[in-house]
């Protein structure tokens, strides 16, 4: 027995097993790239601000996908995998319990670089995306970095949903919560209610990081916005150990 | 059961112990004040009704769960410590597993677990998997799904298999070569733990059964000792005796009201059918038949509650 092997296994895994599932892969994989093609590409001449909107539109719905991974990664399948007794099974293995976790992440980092390098290659092919580089690698890092939040507040879902209505409920949270960010039309372009909203709702901290990194965004103090997040995964984190909890005395017999 | 003294001083705690353990979940008392050890290499059957604590007397074990109030150990330390789990290996009730993992996918991830687990052809042979290695499992039939995760809990070549209701919903045909199975476990010194509520199961397996009930131990013995104490006659009659009168007299274990019958258990029938004519010489419809199994076991679960609705 080898940790390390244990950790890889679940992570690879974890992988084959979501992508054998076309309604997870390709809702997570497709959808975001769609709604860059569609939104980002055909409004792609106009400036949003120092850079042209398919660029800007690079960050903002890159980070839409990688929440979306995020999120339906620990969501549903915590939420699937409780249901059909899988997670009891693995806990009541002598497998340890970070590796389960460990895979999530690692599925969700994985399907989060696909979707900002597919992003990538539309925007540049097929609309007028030309980064640096360096810029392009500080995107893609803020992006990938900036999951964890996602990964809790899915793992948060995924002890209180069931597998059936987890997809749903979580497609009420995330759509709403991306809009209202910022996310599939610049904040500006916003009601001004809206834009008030916005500093409350996590995916509004993680694009303005990512904006940042292409000189565009509204220029805030980055600090503040990655101690939003910080603050925003120990909360999810927290009410994900109180589900956890709550959860556990649910079957007897 | 204790012997002597020295048992108690020397003996080592079997693989799993329950002492004294309480569970409830809110008003439910799923475990109340339960005592219990799993000896080194044996078959222990945990028989009871649906709801009598079996699964969660199995969970505390495997540290799926916190005991309410006393100690569970596993091989001598807490059930969640990965050493202790290491030699263990489950089967769960209810335990689906991703439908898009092949069976050898999954074999192969739960063998990481363990320090020396069984070579993949071992596993295959012990779970009859030949030829499904390649299959998605949500492609597997009921059965073969069953004996999926009969390897999951072989794989590891743990040293005790915590075994929750294996055979429901099995046909007979793949519950006998389940018991030939869990047979040729005990044959290679593996200690089981196997909840059940058939009590033919539990005979046919077990070295030692514990009757559950209620959360209560309410039995304990060897299948011959439970089988002896259930053992008895039923009594059919429509009499005009009220059952809580039957009830009291000598050598009866249980009454029920069946319409204008009265069913009774005894331990021999023969003094209590010439009670019964003798208190009600209008006594009709007599009749006497060996008690099945399943009503032996009614017999030793029905609580007195139950009897006394009529």
């Amino acid at each position: 027995m080898n940790t390390l092997r244990i950790f890889a296994l679940e992570a690879k895994y974890e992988f084959l097993k979501s992508w054998r599932l076309p309604i997870y892969s390709l809702s997570t994989l497709a959808f975001p790239l769609m709604f860059y093609a569609i939104f980002g590409l055909s409004f792609g001449n106009q400036n949003a601000g120092p850079v042209n909107t398919a660029t800007y539109m690079l960050a903002t719905y890159g980070a839409f996908g990688t929440i979306g991974a995020a999120l339906f990664g620990f969501g549903v399948g915590v939420a699937v995998e409780r249901g059909q007794g899988w997670m009891r099974l693995k806990r009541a293995s002598p497998m340890p319990p970070l590796a389960y976790f460990f895979a999530k992440i690692a599925l969700a980092l994985l399907f989060g670089a696909l979707i900002v390098l597919g992003m990538t290659l539309l925007g540049t092919l097929a609309g007028k995306v030309s980064l640096e580089p360096l810029t392009w690698l500080r995107l893609f890092g803020v992006l990938l970095l900036g999951v964890f939040p996602f990964c809790a507040l899915g793992l948060f879902f995924g002890y209180v949903l069931g597998p059936n209505s987890a997809p749903g409920v979580l497609n009420l949270v995330y759509l709403p919560m991306a809009f209202a960010s910022g996310l599939w039309v610049p904040l500006e372009a916003l009601p001004k209610a809206l834009q008030s909203v916005a500093p409350f709702l996590p995916p509004y901290h993680y694009a303005q990081l990512a904006l940042r990194t292409l000189g565009a965004g509204r220029g805030e103090n980055p600090w503040l916005h990655a101690l939003a997040l910080v603050g925003f995964t120990l909360a999810f984190l927290a009410l994900a150990l109180w589900a956890y909890r709550r959860d556990e005395g649910k079957t007897y017999g | 059961m204790v012997h002597s003294l020295t048992d108690v001083v020397h003996k080592p705690p079997g693989p799993a112990v329950l002492e004294r353990v309480s569970k409830h979940y809110g008003s439910v008392k799923a475990l109340e004040d339960v005592s219990l050890e799993v000896r080194a290499g044996e078959v222990l059957a945990l028989l009871g009704p649906n709801g009598a604590g079996k699964t969660t007397a199995v969970s505390l074990m495997l540290g799926l769960m916190r005991p309410g109030s006393g100690r569970v150990t596993l091989f001598g330390q807490d059930p969640g410590s990965p050493r202790a789990r290491q030699r263990a290996g489950a089967m769960l009730q209810l335990s689906g597993v991703p439908q898009t993992l092949r069976v050898r996918e999954l074999i192969d991830l739960f063998r990481s677990y363990y320090p020396a687990p069984l070579p993949l052809e071992r596993v295959v042979e012990a779970a009859q998997l030949e030829g499904i290695l390649h299959r998605l499992y949500g492609q597997l039939s009921g059965g073969q799904k069953q004996r999926v995760h009969f390897a999951l809990a072989v794989c590891g070549d743990p040293d005790v298999l915590f075994l929750d209701e294996p055979t429901v919903g099995m046909d007979v045909e793949s519950r006998r070569s389940f018991w030939s199975q869990v047979r040729s476990l005990a044959r290679a010194g593996k200690t089981v733990l196997l909840t059940t509520h058939y009590l033919e199961e539990a005979d046919a397996l077990a070295d030692r059964v514990v009757v559950l009930n209620q959360g209560r131990v309410t039995a304990e013995g060897t299948p011959a000792e439970i089988k002896a104490r259930t053992a008895g006659r039923q009594i059919r009659a429509v009499t005009r005796l009220s059952p809580d009168l039957v009830r009291r007299l000598p050598g009866v274990t249980s009454v029920q009201a069946k319409g204008t019958a009265l069913q009774v258990l005894a331990v021999r029938a023969e003094p209590v059918v010439a009670e019964l004519l003798r208190l009600d010489p209008g006594l009709s419809d007599l009749e006497v038949t060996g008690a099945g199994l399943e009503e032996a076991f009614l017999a030793l679960t029905t609580p007195a509650e139950k009897e006394a609705v009529r």
